[in-house]
């Protein structure tokens, strides 16, 4: 790591670093890390605990289990309820019937939702909080990272999308890259998501048994996304192997009471032989055959450009320099992977440092630094959030497809006008607060003189405020 | 600058959260009346000249030109009396003033003579003498001052939800309940206006996405404006300022709700194309109109014991500006409006519209302090007592007196 360059000091650094590597400042916390910034940002790697949630929540197998059981007493219910009725149809009685045709009753107030809509809302809350209170959130900025980097959907798997982040990303964030995509593709989330749980070699005894072959989504997005990237070199016959390799991941019915929604092994699905992937050959030794595959894709050079890329683009800019990018993939090389010396290598690299603010905020960084800066974390539900998120285009844990949401200012810029709405609804939950001086504390000297005017001319301080989060000194970093 | 787009749509920007209190001022209801009063702040400040014109003053049409309300102009104004005349799209007003249940308090003004919006509303809640840092309101304090009734509790006692942030002039001891509308309304254009002149200076392309939006949104809204060719002013803000007042008196109007309430309507700072007569200001009292309107229907019964007071943080400027608007001022209006009051009065010790008659030469003159007409009607509405008004509800003002006769 190169010594703290001139370009990292100061309270401008500071505001910088905050906006740059975390969620936006909190308080006063330009000044107070003034003096160092770049060590600030540093020290955010070494916190105990870093990346994990300090809370007991499902998890994800329990999590599949309970929605099931859910589902299944609420599909009995109706069977009954219908029962009833076509009883009471027979029987002629008029009285019922009319009951039966009558508009459904209004819900009554204050009820808690269904349980699977609980479970998100928890686990949501878990996450925001998580955002929302970081000292800088470095590490929770990786964690959304990394967690849209290896995307699933809760379209598809609602009770496993936010066990998923905690059970198979935030243990690794600062791990090691091998071991953060060999918990990924081995999370029954994830071989839900895409399809691999009924994948099965042709040559397979089930395969045989039943017809069925190859589902080849997990191996190609795998290689496409997770780890190689698109047109890195690898084949349509690389994809196909590969697909075999992981055939027999899969997980156990979530019905099942004891262990139901948690991974397996099928030995009955799995393509019984030898494959050849990118000019390997693996020999078949079951479940690790895939763990071997992995191992080689987390240390392929074309993986480490890939990351270097998207981790330099995510925080830099959305086209960042090539030194950048080639520092990050370097270590990423040299350290085998080592995510934390990955992350401490984009922090020290002074390309990450440049005052032009190049990113605009996607939507869900942007509504937290809003809600760090108002302080209105506390009093804001997190449906209020998470339909904030929506609205903007960035609904949480919802992304249209495998490759995540967008990274780019294209992708996100036409939202903009969408935002000054949600701006104005948040502004309007902030307590009495100054907005001059929340500029200041939010914005540092990254505030231009024309922000300030029209802050301070503005009718109200709820406009004054929804104006301060819509000035671009604090919607691009 | 002065680049605002005020065609971006047709939406304003308001805060309406009803804070009521929970219990019944005992001394007026020994008296067997059963009074309700609402107090409604209007925060951005209100052009008083344009709400209440002074078509009796010889310099008044100099003094704002094309701008002014005039009795013989295209758009003239509604007759109060021989001197004042009520802007046009505040026809259900007039009816109340014509029916002596509205009272007009021209060329008043809190005791603050600065002119930021901040501090001006911060005043204008705090009840405080000064700006200064304040964690209570005038009339969280007045209910704390009257003498609490039995406590009452609107059916089950769970109607109300907790707002999301309570207004300063309801802050206090006295305990609140407070409500929020459902609708969640989109932020003003006036709003809009503000970001496009500073992203045009500092960010074309967050200008030109802002831009392109207020073009689709014009297409996306001219279909509302067609469908209803009788309505003059924007169809959310009419509903959302509507919603919020009129709940309010439900809430008000109950036999076992609350007696007093508090909400705020925002969007009143009209530095650009005010719109006087016919556009933005006139879109907004048209709103407030209907929302007066709203508040009478709902009281039903109660309307006969109810006192609405609006108020906002200071006036404008009695010039017109070079961009059509108006910029911060002093005196401005006060509004009374309510069945228990003995309106149709217009009350002004008129300071005059030459040059040498304006406030810094340029801001209508204050001759009625406000805490004197929101004292009257604590005292003689709601029973306050008169030296709790003077020491803890507006400190320091025990030589403004209560303004007597206002209701009865």
């Amino acid at each position: 790591m190169t010594a703290s360059g001139k370009a990292a000091a100061g309270t401008e650094a500071a505001a910088l670093a905050l906006h740059r590597f975390g969620f936006g400042p909190i308080g006063d916390q330009i000044t107070a890390i003034a003096g160092d910034p770049r060590g600030a940002v540093l020290a955010d790697l070494d916190r105990p605990g870093a990346g994990r949630l300090p809370v007991d929540l499902p998890s994800g197998a329990q999590a599949a289990r309970a929605v099931f059981d859910f589902r299944a007493e609420k599909n009995a219910e109706q069977k009954l309820s219908q029962r009833a009725l076509k009883e009471a149809e027979a029987s002629g009685a008029a009285a019922m019937m009319d009951a039966g045709n009558a508009a459904p009753q209004a819900k009554p107030p204050n009820q808690p939702p269904p349980l699977p809509q609980q479970l998100v809302l928890n686990e949501a809350k878990a996450r925001f909080d998580a955002a929302a209170t970081a000292n800088i959130g470095f590490v929770e900025r990786l964690v959304w990272f990394w967690s849209n980097h290896f995307c699933i959907s809760a379209d598809k798997i609602p009770s496993m999308a936010g066990p998923y982040e905690r059970e198979a990303i935030r243990p690794h964030v600062l791990g090691r890259f091998a071991d953060l995509l060999l918990a990924v593709e081995s999370h029954p989330g994830m071989l839900f998501y895409l399809d691999n749980v009924q994948s099965m070699g042709a040559n397979s005894v089930a395969g045989i048994n039943r017809d069925k072959g190859l589902n080849e989504n997990l191996a190609r997005e795998t290689l496409e996304l997770h780890t190689l990237g698109v047109r890195s070199g690898y084949s349509q016959a690389d994809v196909t192997s590969f697909a075999k390799v992981l055939t027999g991941w899969s997980w156990i019915n979530p019905e099942e009471p004891e262990h139901g929604g948690e991974f397996v092994f099928r030995k009955r699905l799995h393509q019984p032989g030898e494959q050849t992937v990118l000019g390997k050959r693996y020999p078949d030794t079951g479940v690790d055959q895939g763990r071997a595959v992995l191992a080689d894709l987390a240390r392929h050079p074309a993986t480490a450009q890939h990351i270097a890329q998207k981790l330099a683009a995510h925080f830099v800019a959305d086209e960042p320099p090539p030194t950048l990018v080639g520092k990050l993939a370097k270590t990423f090389k040299d350290s085998d992977g080592d995510l934390k010396a990955v992350a401490a290598t984009l922090v020290g690299a002074d390309e990450a440092w440049v005052p032009q603010r190049r990113k605009l905020k996607p939507p869900a960084e942007w509504i937290a630094a809003v809600i760090r800066l108002t302080g209105t974390q506390a009093t804001l539900p997190i449906g209020r959030v998470m339909n904030a998120q929506a609205v903007l285009g960035e609904p949480l844990w919802r992304p249209p497809a495998p490759n995540g949401y967008p990274d780019s200012e294209a992708a996100w810029i036409d939202g903009v006008p969408r935002r000054v709405d949600i701006a104005n609804e948040f502004a309007g939950r902030a307590a009495n607060v100054d907005p001059l001086a929340l500029l200041d504390s939010g914005l540092g000297p990254l505030a231009s003189s024309d922000a300030r005017t029209t802050i301070a001319r503005a009718e109200s301080r709820r406009q004054a405020l929804a104006l301060l989060v819509m000035t671009p000194e604090f919607l691009r970093r | 600058m002065g680049l605002h787009a005020p065609s971006r749509r047709n939406v304003l920007l308001a805060s309406g959260t009803l804070f009521a209190w929970a219990h019944l001022p005992k001394l007026a209801h020994a008296e067997g009346r059963d009074p309700r009063f609402l107090a409604v702040i209007l925060r951005g400040a209100l052009d008083g000249l344009a709400t209440v014109a002074p078509v009796g003053d010889p310099n008044w049409g100099a003094l704002r030109g094309d701008n002014a309300l005039t009795l013989d102009g295209k758009v003239p104004p509604l007759k109060l009396n021989d001197f004042f005349a009520l802007n046009p799209a505040m026809p259900n007003l007039h009816r109340m003033f014509q029916s002596n249940e509205a009272i007009v308090v021209h060329a008043c003004a809190t005791p603050y003579r600065e002119r930021s919006h901040f501090d001006g509303q911060d005043l204008l809640e705090s009840g405080m003498p000064k700006p200064a840092p304040s964690d209570s309101g005038w009339l969280n304090r007045a209910l704390s001052a009257l003498a609490p009734g039995r406590s009452v509790a609107p059916k089950g006692g769970k109607v109300f939800a907790v707002g999301p942030v309570t207004p300063l002039v309801v802050r206090g001891p006295a305990p609140v309940l407070s409500w929020s509308p459902q609708r969640i309304m989109p932020a003003g254009d006036d709003t809009f206006g503000r970001l496009l002149d500073l992203y045009r200076h500092s960010d074309p392309k967050l200008a030109n996405v802002l831009e392109d939006s207020s073009k689709l949104s014009a297409i996306e809204h001219s279909g509302d404006m067609a469908q209803k060719p009788g309505g003059a002013g924007p169809g959310q803000v009419r509903a959302y300022f509507a919603e919020a007042a009129g709940n309010a008196a439900k809430f008000l109007a109950q036999s076992d709700g609350p007696r007093v309430g508090a909400l705020a309507l925002d969007g009143w700072d009209t530095h650009v194309n005010e719109g006087i007569a016919n556009g933005r200001l006139s879109q907004l009292l048209g709103a407030l109109d209907d929302a007066l309107a709203a508040v009478k229907t709902n009281m039903g019964a109660a309307w006969q014991d109810t006192v609405v007071a609006l108020a906002t943080e200071f006036g404008r400027t009695a010039h017109i500006n070079g961009t059509d608007g108006t910029d911060h001022g002093t005196a401005t209006v006060a509004l009374l409006v309510g069945g228990a009051l003995k309106g149709g009065r217009v009350i002004a010790d008129w300071p005059g519209l030459k040059s040498a008659d304006l406030y810094e030469n340029r801001d209508l003159k204050p001759t009625t302090d406000l805490r004197a007409v929101l004292k009257g009607v604590l005292k003689d509405h709601l029973r306050a007592d008169e030296r709790a008004l003077a020491r803890t509800v507006f400190p320091g003002s025990a030589d403004v007196k209560p303004m007597a006769g206002l209701v009865g």
